[in-house]
């Protein structure tokens, strides 16, 4: 077998995989935080919260209604969703005439809040959620062994990401939420309920957030604590991003992931922090983020 | 923040002035200073003087959101990170506790100097998600440098001899130290924001565009307000770190950059005595209800949620609109 650098194949492959999943949810959750922000105007921190629920309703989904995983890619985004419209109906949307720094405190207390209950509910030890049928088993490429709920993973999450992006840049419902972005009082003179689309586009980067926890529950432990060190990773991830762009915001997740995976390969002890390194030389020499405006 | 939700309080007429303070912020320093001279002999000395850290370190933070108009969401970092310092240089080094919180406070400034300079490279949220992750990348640096003894911390800590002369191991003694640390802290910060130079940073708060046509180097001035916020809450968190003889992963974490901005938030952001008041209350809560678990966690959560979404002003802020007068 041959060797790069020193490193055998198996152990770059290995790490090259998992830092492209963790890609995969970078992208996902960083779309969703940029996608709200859009139109929102603020950073919504419940977000690794929203992660966190979208797992642990597709665990309930299974353990007390039976209802698989298949299915739960559908119902779970829906249902976490829905719960995030309440929270911008009953609360977000009384802020949006302040500071946008408000909505982020407000977010951050409603994460304590949601984190809190499931740890008093579940503790911090985590659950199995076990992988249908379908994802287990694996691939054998010669080089490296690959896993079918890994490879599963990084496709959908691709999906829709490219799916997203799709939807906002090239059809008539995303060239309204654009064009809401840019001005919404010109929007809703052109009678488009902007109020409503604030919602459901909040809705929808909930939504977001918590298909990535489907997405994450077979692959790691159903825990109380996933979202929350997560969010601040992805956090720097929009800051080296910038929020500008839809696809920027997927590239630099994947890109990431990557760069983190090597990390991994190369010199294991920076792996934690060499995205906030990242993050530091970004803000040296762009800081408006690689696909920033500068506001 | 914004102009409506924060109590100008530099208004103060000058005939209510006594030596360069208004009459009844003076009245209300002395009598919290006498307060606080007999309290240790009604209440348990350590919890006293962990409010006292807290309210340090949540008057420096106030002193970047509530009149520098930055929040941070990172203040763990210079608060723990002068914690660690303070406590090796006690244990390690054997030095004196007026040297060993001298050193953490020096180390949070250059660190508050470090990620001040990236961080004020982007404004509004973006400013707080950088101050947030460079925040978790100084606790996975705590996580795995060789001196913090990572999950254990560093653990019975010497107090030492104050000056070489006089023991602090007495809870008694070390809280009078703690008490002319607090107040120093405390007054020189209430001087900082009564300066001109805290006139000008509220400027920029009110109106950054102005500020910089006026001809002032608007950023030169936040980076100075950010690394002495960093000192004070280092000067804190070095301090705390010889309260309890204990520094460990709690104090550079996250939850930890979250509880100074609720109890500024919770007390009155812009205000004197709101983040004091503030940190009474988060300490003396956390204090009662720890055999709760979780459920701590919880009530801070909802405290944020009700303080955002009906008292923006907080306690001390409602209080002042009350009686008229900036507090």
């Amino acid at each position: 077998m041959f060797e790069l650098l020193g490193i055998p194949p198996q152990a770059l492959f290995g790490q090259l995989l998992l830092g492209l999943i963790n890609g995969s949810f970078y992208a996902m959750l960083s779309l969703g935080l940029a996608v709200i922000f859009g139109l929102l105007n603020i950073i919504n921190f419940t977000h690794g919260a929203q992660y966190m629920m979208g797992a642990f309703v597709t665990w309930m989904l299974l353990t007390y209604f039976g209802i698989n995983y298949w299915a739960a890619l559908i119902l779970v985004p829906l249902i976490v969703g829905a719960t995030g419209i309440v929270i911008e109906r009953l609360m977000i949307s009384r802020l949006y005439h302040l500071d946008h720094l408000y909505g982020l405190l407000l977010t951050f207390g409603l994460a304590l809040i949601i984190q809190g209950l499931f740890r008093n509910q579940y503790g911090v030890s985590g659950i199995p959620y076990a992988a249908p049928e379908l994802l287990q088993g694996g691939h054998n490429l010669g080089f490296m062994y690959l896993p079918n709920s890994r490879l599963w993973v990084i496709v959908a999450s691709l999906v829709v990401c490219l799916g997203t992006w799709f939807m906002i840049e090239k059809t008539k419902l995303g060239a309204y939420l654009r064009a809401a972005t840019e001005n919404p009082t010109l929007v809703g003179a052109f009678g488009i309920n902007v109020p409503r689309m604030i919602t459901l586009t909040y809705g929808f980067g909930v939504g977001l957030a918590a298909l990535a926890g489907v997405l994450a529950a077979p692959i790691y432990s159903v825990n109380p604590n996933m979202g929350e060190q997560l969010i601040i990773v992805v956090f720097a991830v929009v800051v080296i991003g910038g929020m500008g762009s839809i696809l920027g915001a997927i590239i630099t997740g994947f890109g990431l992931g990557l760069v983190e995976g090597l990390t991994r390969v190369f010199y294991p002890e920076g792996s934690a922090v060499v995205i906030f390194v990242i993050m530091a030389i970004v803000l040296l020499v762009k800081p408006a983020g690689l696909f920033g405006r500068t506001a | 923040m914004t102009t409506t939700d924060t109590v100008s309080h530099v208004s103060a007429q000058p005939r209510d002035k006594a030596m360069g303070m208004p009459r009844h912020h003076m009245m209300i320093f002395i009598a919290l200073f006498a307060a606080m001279l007999v309290a240790p002999f009604v209440l348990y000395p350590v919890f006293l003087m962990k409010v006292m850290c807290f309210a340090l370190f949540a008057a420096a933070f106030n002193l970047l959101l509530g009149f520098g108009g930055l929040l941070s969401f990172g203040h763990a970092a210079y608060f723990g990170m002068a914690s660690y310092v303070s406590a090796h240089a006690a244990k390690v080094w054997g030095l004196t506790p007026e040297l060993a919180i001298l050193s953490g406070t020096l180390v949070a400034m250059v660190l508050g100097a470090v990620i001040g300079s990236l961080a004020i490279r982007r404004q509004g949220i973006y400013f707080a998600m950088v101050t947030l992750a460079f925040a978790q990348m100084v606790y996975f640096f705590a996580l795995q440098a060789p001196f913090t003894g990572g999950e254990d911390g560093i653990q019975a800590v010497p107090r030492g001899d104050l000056f070489g002369i006089l023991s602090t191991r007495p809870d008694r003694t070390f809280y009078y130290v703690v008490l002319a640390i607090t107040f120093g802290g405390v007054l020189a910060i209430y001087r900082i924001i009564h300066s001109p130079f805290g006139q000008v940073l509220k400027a920029i708060r009110e109106n950054e565009p102005r500020s910089i046509s006026l001809g002032y180097h608007v950023n030169r001035y936040k980076l100075a307000v950010f690394v002495i916020s960093a000192t004070f809450a280092g000067m804190a968190g070095a301090t705390k770190a010889l309260v309890f003889q204990l520094a460990s992963l709690t104090d550079v974490y996250w939850t930890m950059s979250g509880e100074v901005v609720l109890m500024t938030l919770l007390g009155g952001m812009g205000t004197v005595f709101g983040p004091l008041l503030g940190a009474g209350i988060i300490v003396a809560m956390q204090n009662y209800f720890a055999s709760f678990g979780a459920w701590v966690l919880i009530m801070q959560g909802i405290i944020f949620v009700l303080a955002v979404l009906l008292f923006r002003e907080g306690i001390i802020g409602v209080l002042a609109r009350w009686i008229k007068k900036p507090l």
